[in-house]
């Protein structure tokens, strides 16, 4: 039982975790088809109230975050301890100003009086109903997933501080850099799906 | 022969003792025989609360429960059987234990993961107890149905949530399982000489992986639901209830083959040894394995027939079930042809596996009533889905199960057990075994509605022989656990290979040492050829 040190059996393991999480929203998003055939205009109304210079701004921070832990593997791999971890703390900032714009997003929703359950809803169409449930299920379970990745790249920034993730032993970073890959793809079907939605 | 030191007495990591060389370590073999223990523990809890249940229905009217009682312990007893002990059972112990040996390694790829995986599990059970006493456990059935999921008062949330541990504990299995299987087998193992029942692990494997998630999102949206009141499936709020039933489908019917496979692998290591005779059909049995698991998953709306649904619709899931019946007949027919010219050597794990084969058989038979769009309308929730489900879960995991520990257990402990009450108790299961289920296709056909606290005056008769068979049935599993268990105080005596097996977890001593082999394994060009031991085991009877 030595330690493994097999690591692209570490990545083959994330890559399968990778498929449950996609197939985790993809259970969403089949509720999502199926409701989008049913009420197709209350959905685009629905589209309509939500603020796209909010989606784009988060969209294009969300790239901008992918690039940045990207760049932070590469800089790993050729030494660059300093540049790798500024790649991470761009990253983690770039995910925490995505949480603060959902933040307001959500809060300023709720106050014009839309969300789960509320008067509003409950008296509208019922298409409408089921855009903002979705609305809300989703983006907030994205939400959550946005959490666990700023975990798993804060935690590979302590690592890289302590030495522990070097150019010869970089899997964890690695790892999380897909995990947030994945949060960052998955943002990029909700985008289209709520906010570009015709 | 040489004295080996076996993994009990080698903690791992070495500087625990005690209680936590077993609650810290990262052996495989403990994991698996913690699993062990706490799977044994509910199976028995659930098997009595079965009990409980055929004794209320042995008479009409109220005998012992009350009818909110009765909806709750039918719920228990369903939510334990499937998510406590059949989807875990084989995988999780004996998965555990012997993949990793078979494919001539020391541990699974991922072992901190393995452990969470068991404390994940542990979890679930508490939680699912947690439920108890708050509110009621849930009266709903273990398919947590809406609207009645989310309008009942009982608490569904809570059991719901241990579903979702559940789920995560055997998700993280499969995912260790899969990246062990490619990336830790023995250097001179190619696919084609991967034992049988590893492979089936590794079709598992990708089902867990594959569905879970599904039904994890679902259980999730089922909390969302009682909490928020979305209306996701509320058709007052535009949402639609069936949809729910497509999305636990979409999980729970591919979830039934992570149920079976690995039993059928099982039965698929047994059969030969006993016959001493390669099998017949390995590659056959490996690709239908693959075949039940992709099948499997696209025949999940055959529980909806009476749901609602399109004819078309109706046509394709029917079609597709009759498709997957027929992986499973291979695998029939390969384990009777290895039967066939073998020289069988009868011992307690092939009298089981002969079992599963005969039960197996007609529980897969009779889903194919039930696959039939025409006939699963006359049956559709009536007593003979039970006994449906009960002959391919029970008298097929069930016993491919009981087999696994009758041929395992030498090899786990070290220890052999009375091969006559081994019998006895496989003889009092089985005839109690369908005493108690062949009555229930007969009340079914009749029209005895399931999950009913009570019936017709005309159903007295077969409520009565069901209850008198589940009684033998108790007895006999209780016998088969005290006979195993008496074992495990008479000294370590089982020889490295007591059966004459192949594979490679034969090749190590009984218990096996801390890193499973003394020496490199050997593996043989064909994982089945018992050349060897059909010569070793007529020399011995000349040396007599």
């Amino acid at each position: 039982m030595s330690s493994h040190s097999d690591a692209s059996g570490k990545k083959l393991g994330m890559w399968l975790f990778l498929y449950t999480e996609i197939i985790l929203f993809g259970g969403l998003f089949v509720l999502y088809a199926v409701y989008f055939a049913r009420y197709t205009s209350d959905f685009a109304e629905g589209g309509k109230e939500l603020n796209r210079l909010f989606g784009v701004m988060n969209t294009i921070i969300l790239l901008v975050s992918s690039f940045a832990v990207a760049a932070s593997i590469t800089a790993i791999q050729k030494k660059e301890k300093k540049i790798a971890m500024a790649g991470l703390v761009s990253a983690l900032a770039c995910g925490l100003i995505f949480l603060i714009n959902k933040y307001f997003e959500w809060s300023h929703k709720i106050h014009l009086g839309i969300f789960p359950n509320s008067e509003k809803l409950m008296d509208g169409p019922q298409g409408q109903n089921m855009f903002f449930g979705l609305y809300y299920v989703i983006t907030g379970l994205h939400g959550v997933h946005i959490i666990i990745g700023m975990t798993l790249l804060f935690v590979s920034l302590v690592r890289v501080k302590k030495d522990r993730v070097t150019h010869k032993n970089f899997t964890l970073l690695e790892n999380s850099g897909l995990y947030w890959h994945l949060v960052d793809l998955i943002w990029i079907f909700i985008f289209p799906l709520f906010y570009l939605v015709i | 022969m040489e004295v080996v030191t076996s993994f009990f007495e080698t903690p791992y990591p070495s500087r625990y003792k005690g209680i936590w060389s077993w609650l810290l370590t990262k052996d495989h073999k403990r994991i698996g025989i913690m699993y062990l223990f706490s799977i044994l523990f509910w199976f028995l809890l659930a098997v009595l609360l079965g009990g409980l249940l055929r004794l209320e229905l042995m008479f009409p009217g109220k005998t012992i429960l009350n009818a909110e009682m009765y909806n709750s312990v039918f719920t228990l007893h369903g939510v334990i059987m499937i998510f406590l002990f059949i989807i875990p059972a084989i995988p999780a112990v004996f998965g555990n234990f012997f993949l990793p040996i078979q494919i001539g390694t020391d541990d699974v790829f991922f072992p901190k993961l393995n452990l969470l995986s068991w404390y994940l599990y542990m979890a679930g059970g508490v939680i699912a107890i947690a439920s108890l006493f708050s509110d009621g456990f849930p009266d709903t059935g273990w398919t947590f149905y809406v609207p009645f999921s989310i309008s009942t008062h009982t608490n569904v949330s809570t059991a719901v949530f241990a579903a979702f541990v559940l789920g995560m504990a055997s998700m993280l299995t499969g995912l260790n399982f899969i990246t062990t299987i490619h990336r830790m087998r023995d250097k001179q193992m190619g696919w084609m000489q991967i034992p049988l029942f590893t492979w089936t692990l590794y079709a598992t494997s990708w089902v867990q992986l594959l569905a879970t998630p599904v039904v994890s999102i679902t259980l999730l949206l089922v909390i969302i639901e009682r909490y928020v009141s979305v209306g996701l499936f509320d058709p007052s709020r535009g949402g639609d209830p069936i949809l729910y039933q497509h999305l636990f489908w979409m999980y729970s019917h591919p979830a039934v083959y992570i149920m079976i496979l690995p039993g059928m692998g099982v039965i698929s290591e047994i059969i030969p040894v006993f016959s001493r005779k390669s099998i017949f059909g390995y590659k056959a049995i490996v690709a239908s394995s693959m075949a039940i698991a992709i099948a499997g998953s696209l025949v999940w709306a055959h529980h909806m027939y009476t749901s609602g649904m399109s004819d078309t619709a109706i046509f394709v899931f029917s079609l597709l079930t009759f498709v997957v019946a027929i992986p499973s007949a291979i695998k029939v027919f390969s384990w009777v042809s290895t039967l066939y010219k073998g020289s069988i050597q009868m011992a307690p794990p092939l009298f089981f596996a002969l079992c599963f084969i005969y039960l197996f058989s007609v529980g897969g038979l009779t889903g194919l009533v039930l696959g039939a769009a025409g006939t699963d309308i006359h049956v559709h929730d009536t007593h003979f889905v039970v006994a449906h489900f009960h002959f391919t879960m029970f008298g097929g995991t069930g016993f491919a199960f009981f087999a696994a520990l009758h041929y395992w257990w030498p090899k786990m402990f070290g220890r052999m057990y009375d091969f006559k009450k081994a019998y006895i108790s496989a003889i009092l299961v089985t005839g109690g075994f369908m005493f108690h289920y062949v009555p229930m296709f007969i009340l079914g056909l009749q029209g005895m509605p399931r999950r009913y606290f009570d019936y017709l005056p005309q159903y007295a008769t077969g409520n009565f022989f069901a209850g008198f068979g589940a009684a033998f049935m108790i007895i006999g599993i209780f016998l088969m656990m005290i006979n195993l268990v008496l074992s495990l105080r008479k000294p370590m005596d089982a020889s490295s290979d007591p059966w004459g097996g192949t594979t490679l977890e034969w090749q190590t001593a009984s218990p096996p040492p801390l890193h499973n082999f003394m020496t490199e394994p050997v593996v043989l060009d064909y994982p089945y050829d018992f050349t060897g031991v059909v010569e070793k085991y007529s020399s011995d009877d000349k040396g007599e």
